[in-house]
């Protein structure tokens, strides 16, 4: 009677023993970790060393009447390069690039220096609508952007600093669909729970879709450039007011623009282990 | 029966506890090179920071927190592809670690926008 029961003992004990080993094995190998902020350094896209300073000359805008992008992005730009760039921005009258470059096309039609090259391979360049609505109307005054001679011309102005030029369209936008969105419901026991439920809108807001263009002021040729689309839409009782989802759009793609230009540094949480 | 297979499976278990104490060392000492690059990360001297973990990978060359901390530290510093390679390593010897994983992902998203603009013509 006495054997069986020792040998039941000593097989809990084996086991309470193997147990107890690996929760000790479990307990060596767990990790702890350490949460950290980090700041990463991202390189600038241009290589701006030959710059001491940079012109934000003047855009070629279109869409809305309710903003004037052009003098908006000029100013919007430049106070971000005062605070966030190392190059001195240049104070100077914005740009009236769709005159310009329409004053531009009369002169290359009179065969006058100055002018504009053709944008199409015909003798005859694209005619450069009066009005910007929509992006296909921006297409023609691209050629502005190539004519070096413009372009260099406006750098010795200045002292041969990096020009910041493009274009932007704001344009009104509506959308109508249907919008999941999360609603609280309470049920008999007065239990609280979130559904997502399904409900037609109509929704207006705007699309912001800059092109910047990076020039060299010493060569008038044009170094980089990149394109941007960003929209917004409200319910459609909202009244918002265009200038100011003007600035909410520009606000996302600020710094990404500003990446360009300057190094900037990515804040965020890591986690060390041991 | 039953009494000499637990004891069979103990001794089995102890034995595979101690068949590299030379492994346990190194281990232990890559431990403590990691402890100590922590504290210095948590101070803000992430030089000496990726010293003590590198020191901490030669010790140990499958200690994952090591290469996991190297990559962050990495990172910190704008080595990208080094801090890319670091985590790579700390998940193959770890695939299963989440707190990796999600390093990972948080740098892949820098990672691939520092890449993407050095791509733009």
């Amino acid at each position: 009677m006495t054997a069986p029961l020792k040998t039941k003992t000593s097989l809990r004990l084996a086991c309470a023993t193997v147990t107890a080993l690996g929760a000790l094995a479990v307990a060596a190998c767990g990790t702890s970790y350490f949460e950290i902020p980090i700041e990463t350094p991202i390189q600038p896209k241009l290589d701006v060393t030959p710059f001491q300073r940079v012109l934000i000359a003047g855009f070629v805008t279109g869409g809305t009447d309710d903003v004037d992008a052009n003098q908006e992005t000029v100013r919007l730009l430049r106070s971000q390069l005062r605070t966030k760039s190392t190059l001195k921005v240049i104070d100077a009258d914005v740009m009236p690039l769709v005159s310009i470059a329409q004053d531009q096309q009369k002169t290359a039609s009179t065969g006058d220096e100055g002018g504009v090259a053709p944008a199409s391979d015909g003798d005859r360049p694209m005619a450069l609508p009066e009005k910007i609505r929509e992006e296909k109307d921006l297409e023609p005054y691209e050629r502005l952007f190539a004519n070096t001679a413009y372009w260099k011309r406006i750098g010795e102005e200045y002292q041969n600093p990096l020009i910041v030029t493009g274009t932007v369209l704001f344009t009104p936008h509506s959308r109508s669909g249907f919008v999941s969105r999360d609603v609280e419901q309470y049920d008999s026991f007065g239990r609280r729970r979130v559904v997502p439920v399904r409900t037609y809108l109509e929704r207006k807001g705007f699309i912001l879709r800059p092109k910047f263009v990076f020039i060299d002021g010493r060569t008038g040729a044009t170094m980089h450039s990149e394109s941007y689309r960003e929209e917004v839409l409200y319910n459609s009782q909202q009244n918002t007011p265009a200038l100011s989802s003007y600035f909410e759009l520009m606000d996302r793609l600020v710094p990404n623009f500003l990446t360009a230009l300057s190094s900037q540094k990515i804040r965020g949480t890591r986690v060390l282990l041991l | 029966m039953r009494l000499h297979v637990a004891v069979v499976g103990l001794s089995l278990l102890l034995l595979a506890a101690s068949v590299s104490p030379a492994r346990a060392d190194a281990r232990s000492a890559a431990k403590a090179e990691a402890q100590f690059g922590i504290d210095v990360a948590q101070r803000g001297l992430w030089r000496e920071a990726i010293y003590r973990w590198e020191r901490a990978i030669e010790l140990d060359p499958t200690y994952a927190p090591a290469f996991n901390n190297l990559a962050v530290a990495y990172e910190h510093e704008g080595q990208l592809d080094k801090a890319r390679q670091a985590y790579e390593k700390a998940i193959a010897l770890e695939p299963q670690n989440v707190q990796i994983r999600q390093n990972y992902d948080l740098f892949k998203e820098i990672n691939d926008r520092a890449v993407e603009d050095k791509d733009k013509p």
